[in-house]
């Protein structure tokens, strides 16, 4: 289907499913259980999931095929951001001319950077696609706060321009739209003890997550994306076989620049602001952080990762010592102490730390991620049935 | 006029003259060698060639054009392909792959983003990629890692990936370097087997004469940076200047 | 004329601590070839050892004096620390006042044990992996290290003062003859930058003038022919990441009262630090020392207020733009060495 093969079209259907039924999957709870706060199925924290998929998808066309690890990723998403919110201001609070130009727009500062930065390799190319990154937030916070709004940040205002649509009454608040659907807008559903959230944001960047996925397949199974694994695998042996890395980097590089505008837009999309910090330098490492933990080079390891590390962000976060007390309750005192006070420098607001150990355990054990994780698992259980075909961890499934 | 040309090239390292006064004709559909001791300048003169080096002096044409001031690789595209001392194959690809990339390159060129088709559904690439794995007899192999391969089966996927691109000259780095006994028989008779049944001239840096005496048509001699003497192989054997510079010092010389 | 001379010693603290951090870097990537991403964690740690050293210089017990009383006619409370006691009241406040420079004893085995530890537990199995896994496990060990310090001493900067015979200032243009007033400099930055010069000097002459230095350089030039001859390398280079750690640390230490350290100030000097290495060109010792103090100083140049109003915001990109225009035009850096780290 769509020109993929089976093995492709059975993950990508399975995604689509999956995301599909995300406010069932992710809600598995019921309200005001004391599992409830492991529930993830609210908009909010749903389209982050996906649009951090986006930025992680397209980090790995360039850092997982060619192997240059960009440090400065999220210059291209503040970009994008920027581009986005411009459009609701001076055009419409319509979301499509939004996503589109700031695709469009981190494509071109992408392909400036790119350009340059990809005259240089390995950590020289690290380096300077990070010294661009932190040159674009320091600008962004400063000189370019006529465009940028400095510290403040921008949003839609009432009575910015917006040639396209019709003046707002005073007081209104401009919202994001698909064609007068509000992205904020939400069907909720209740059954039972369990209430569902459909959200238009979620399922509009879902979409447009799918589509991402479905191009980045197209690319990996490509000879283009072949040659993107050849320039990491030997990339002397290409240019002696008549090949130019140059300019196959360079799209690599412009391709992932713009998944990142995507992103980027999206998140304008969804929520109306930009500010500066997240084109700080360690937005950028988040992305690698994702990109790693779900699997570099794999299909769907970045948007495992991007899952597992918002999850832990806005979930494991939230645990604070008294759930932890709750928790441990059904232990005598003294043992639920030490436990509460084992556990709980890994969760709240040192989440991170958790985050910093599992990152560093993957890179030591698992440089596959999740997904090489996964395969091996299933490699397990299927030594212990007849052999069947060689194990396939590209399939595992999600979450 | 032979399809290679060298003339009075001249590279300097520094204070060190690594390539004096070099001239070299390769005649079409000959095998070339070029021999010398160690520190000759025979890969500075290799390097020259394929782009890697600018010469500081003289001209190298091939089929009448310049390759000077050109990237390695479109001298590669102009139709030299080259064979390096460890063999240079995509590592993390499979056989199959390898043998692809050199079949895209040969048809789309230097770069064409085709980023829309699946490989494996070109059927003009899969079927000139599987004929030429059938033909250095490694069809079996062709899902197999290639960094999992024998040095010997690495070589052999090497050249298989020079030939594929139909080059009309084929530049040979040391091919059977570090290689032991065996795989540097099957390597000669697989180049035999190439110079026998292709239009193509083959020019081979070599250091271990049973290979030299083997296959060469001409032999080149370099001696600090300078082409001592140039002729077949038989002569070469018996030139006394030869002795003295090089064959002396080896106990190889059959 | 005075304008550039207080611009230069401006930029000499930050310059001193970009110095530092890179020297350290180089050395662990001029020894072990790794690139290490914790190595500004380090420099924070070093930082946080002063505070933990002034922490335990100050604990105190609490004794009732009975000559006082509080407003509530109570006898008043007085905690009394502990090194007053033993010491008297006289030494021990002074012990107190100067415990950031006596940090530096207390620093100096810590990071000297983190560095052995972080190298033999974790480094040395990265020694055959790619680069970009070394970064990888680095950056996450940053992580670590940074949250660990953050759960024991929380997110706020801690102000960590000089002794009080070093806070204020003094009239630096006077001493060279230039009018009163016009070239005022902190006490504490002229010892950081004093300091800083010592530290380079002895890694310098350590490495210049004794036998295990002598060896380290040699390994550093080629390791293999170096073990070959029969020469345990490997300890010694575990020792040479531990005296790199000392030397982030030290800088650390000494950068407490300059600013006051919070748990993520390795992250900002990381990221500056390694584009001063690769300015500097990687591998090489006195390239990082001097692009670390011309950095340090030209990013003073540029925020002063005559070149902001011609390039406004130009002090906060400068480096980075500096480190674009070295990597293009001198693509091993000022003074890199050949083929370093170019694969």
């Amino acid at each position: 289907m769509f020109g993929l093969d089976k093995k492709d079209t059975r993950l990508l259907i399975l995604v689509a499913i999956l995301v599909a039924l995300a406010p069932f999957l992710l809600n598995p709870f019921p309200e005001g259980s004391a599992m409830a706060q492991f529930n993830a199925g609210y908009p909010d924290l749903m389209q982050r999931f996906v649009i951090f998929g986006i930025f992680a998808i397209g980090f790995n066309i360039l850092f997982g095929l060619t192997g240059y690890l960009s440090f400065g990723h999220a210059a291209f998403l503040g970009v994008g951001s920027y581009a986005a919110i411009w459009m609701m201001k001076l055009l419409t609070m319509n979301v499509i001319p939004a996503i589109f130009v700031s695709v469009i727009v981190a494509g071109i500062f992408s392909l400036a950077v790119g350009w340059i930065s990809l005259r240089r390799s390995g950590i020289y190319f690290s380096i300077l696609t990070l010294a661009f990154a932190q040159m674009s937030y320091s600008l962004a916070y400063s000189v370019l706060t006529p465009i940028t709004g400095g510290e403040t940040g921008l949003q839609p205002k009432v009575n910015d321009p917006r040639v396209l649509d019709g003046a707002l009454a005073e007081g209104a608040t401009p919202k994001a739209n698909l064609f007068g659907l509000e992205m904020g807008s939400s069907f909720e559903w209740s059954v039972g003890g369990w209430l569902f959230t459909f959200n238009a944001g979620y399922y509009l960047a879902a979409v447009v997550m799918l589509i991402a996925f479905y191009m980045s397949i197209r690319i990996f199974r490509s000879p283009f994306g072949m040659m993107l694994r050849a320039v990491k695998s030997n990339q002397q042996r290409l240019n002696y076989t008549g090949l130019n890395a140059k300019p196959y980097t360079l799209a690599a590089f412009v391709i992932s620049g713009m998944y990142a505008g995507l992103a980027g837009g999206l998140m304008v999309a969804m929520d109306t602001q930009v500010g500066a910090e997240r084109m700080f330098w360690t937005a950028s490492g988040e992305v690698v952080l994702m990109s790693i933990l779900g699997g570099v080079g794999t299909l769907i390891g970045p948007v495992l990762g991007a899952g597992a590390i918002k999850y832990m962000e806005n979930i494991l976060s939230k645990i604070n010592k008294e759930i932890l007390h709750q928790w441990f309750a059904f232990m005598p005192d003294g043992i639920e102490d030490i436990l509460v006070s084992l556990v709980y420098p890994f969760i709240g607001k040192g989440w991170h730390l958790t985050l910093g150990i599992i990152f560093m355990l993957v890179v030591i054990f698992l440089p596959g991620g999740l997904v090489e994780g996964g395969q091996r698992v299933a490699r397990l259980f299927k030594r212990k049935k007849p052999a069947e075909d060689g194990p396939d961890g590209k399939t595992t499934p999600a979450e | 006029m032979g399809i290679l040309e060298v003339k009075n090239v001249g590279k300097r390292f520094g204070g060190l003259q690594a390539l004096g006064d070099v001239n070299l004709s390769v005649a079409e559909n000959t095998v070339h060698a070029i021999i010398g001791p160690n520190g000759a300048g025979k890969s500075t003169l290799l390097n020259c060639l394929v782009g890697k080096l600018i010469p500081d002096t003289g001209s190298v044409m091939f089929d009448g054009q310049s390759v000077l001031g050109r990237k390695p690789f479109e001298i590669n595209q102009m139709g030299i392909s080259r064979v390096f001392q460890t063999p240079e194959i995509f590592g993390e690809l499979t056989v199959m792959e390898n043998m692809m990339i050199p079949c895209f390159a040969k048809r789309d060129g230097a770069f064409t983003p085709n980023a829309f088709i699946d490989m494996f559904k070109d059927r003009e690439i899969v079927e000139r990629a599987e004929q030429m794995l059938e033909e250095m007899n490694m069809a079996d192999a062709r899902n197999d890692n290639a960094a999992t391969m024998s040095r010997g089966n690495k070589r052999r996927l090497e050249i298989g990936m020079c030939l594929a691109q139909e080059p009309r000259l084929l530049l040979l780095d040391e091919p059977t370097a570090g290689m032991a006994r065996a795989d540097t028989n099957n390597t000669i008779d697989l180049l035999k087997q190439i110079k026998d049944e292709r239009d193509i001239t083959i020019s081979i840096i070599e250091h271990d004469m049973h290979v030299v005496f083997s296959l060469a048509e001409r032999i080149t001699v370099l001696a600090q940076g300078t082409p001592l003497v140039e002729d077949t192989p038989d002569n070469i054997k018996g030139h006394p200047k030869v002795r003295e510079a090089y064959l002396g010092e080896t106990q190889d010389a059959a | 004329m005075e304008a550039i001379i207080l611009q230069i010693l401006n930029g000499l603290d930050k310059g001193s601590a970009y110095a530092l951090i890179a020297l350290g870097l180089t050395l662990i990537f001029g020894t072990l070839g790794v690139v290490n991403f914790a190595h500004g964690a380090l420099f924070m740690i070093g930082a946080f050892c002063a505070v933990t050293l002034s922490r335990i210089l100050t604990l105190s017990h609490t004794i009732v004096d009975d000559t006082q009383t509080d407003f509530l006619g109570n006898p008043l409370k007085v905690d009394v620390p502990y090194v007053m006691d033993w010491f008297g009241e006289a030494t021990g406040s002074a012990i107190i006042d100067w415990a950031v420079p006596l940090s530096i004893l207390f620093a100096i085995p810590v990071m000297i044990a983190i560095g052995v530890i972080m190298e033999r537990g974790l480094i040395k199995h990265f020694y055959k992996r790619p680069h970009a896994d070394q970064i990888l496990v680095t950056f996450g060990l940053a992580i670590v290290l940074q949250e660990i310090i953050k759960y024991y001493y929380g997110a706020n900067p801690i102000p960590t003062p000089a002794p009080a015979a070093f806070k204020g200032s003094f009239d630096f243009g006077a001493m060279l003859g230039f009018d009163p007033n016009i070239i005022i400099y902190p006490y504490w930055r002229i010892i950081y930058f004093a300091f800083a010069a010592v530290i380079i000097g002895a890694v310098f002459a350590f490495l210049q003038f004794t036998t295990f230095g002598m060896v380290v350089r040699a390994g550093m030039a080629d390791r293999e022919t170096v073990q070959l001859l029969g020469i345990n390398i490997d300890r010694r280079f575990t020792l040479m990441f531990g005296i790199a750690a000392a030397v982030a640390g030290l800088a650390g230490v000494m950068y407490t009262p300059i600013n006051s350290p919070n748990y993520h100030m390795g992250m900002d000097f990381l990221v500056l630090s390694f584009v001063v290495v690769v300015v500097g060109g990687m591998g090489s010792l006195p390239g990082a020392v001097a692009a670390g103090f011309l950095l340090g100083i030209l990013e003073s140049f540029a925020s002063m207020r005559e070149v902001l109003a011609v390039l406004p915001g130009l002090n906060q990109i400068i480096i980075y733009l500096v480190a674009i225009i070295i990597l293009l035009t001198r693509p091993r850096g000022l003074m890199g060495r050949k083929g370093v780290m170019e694969e």
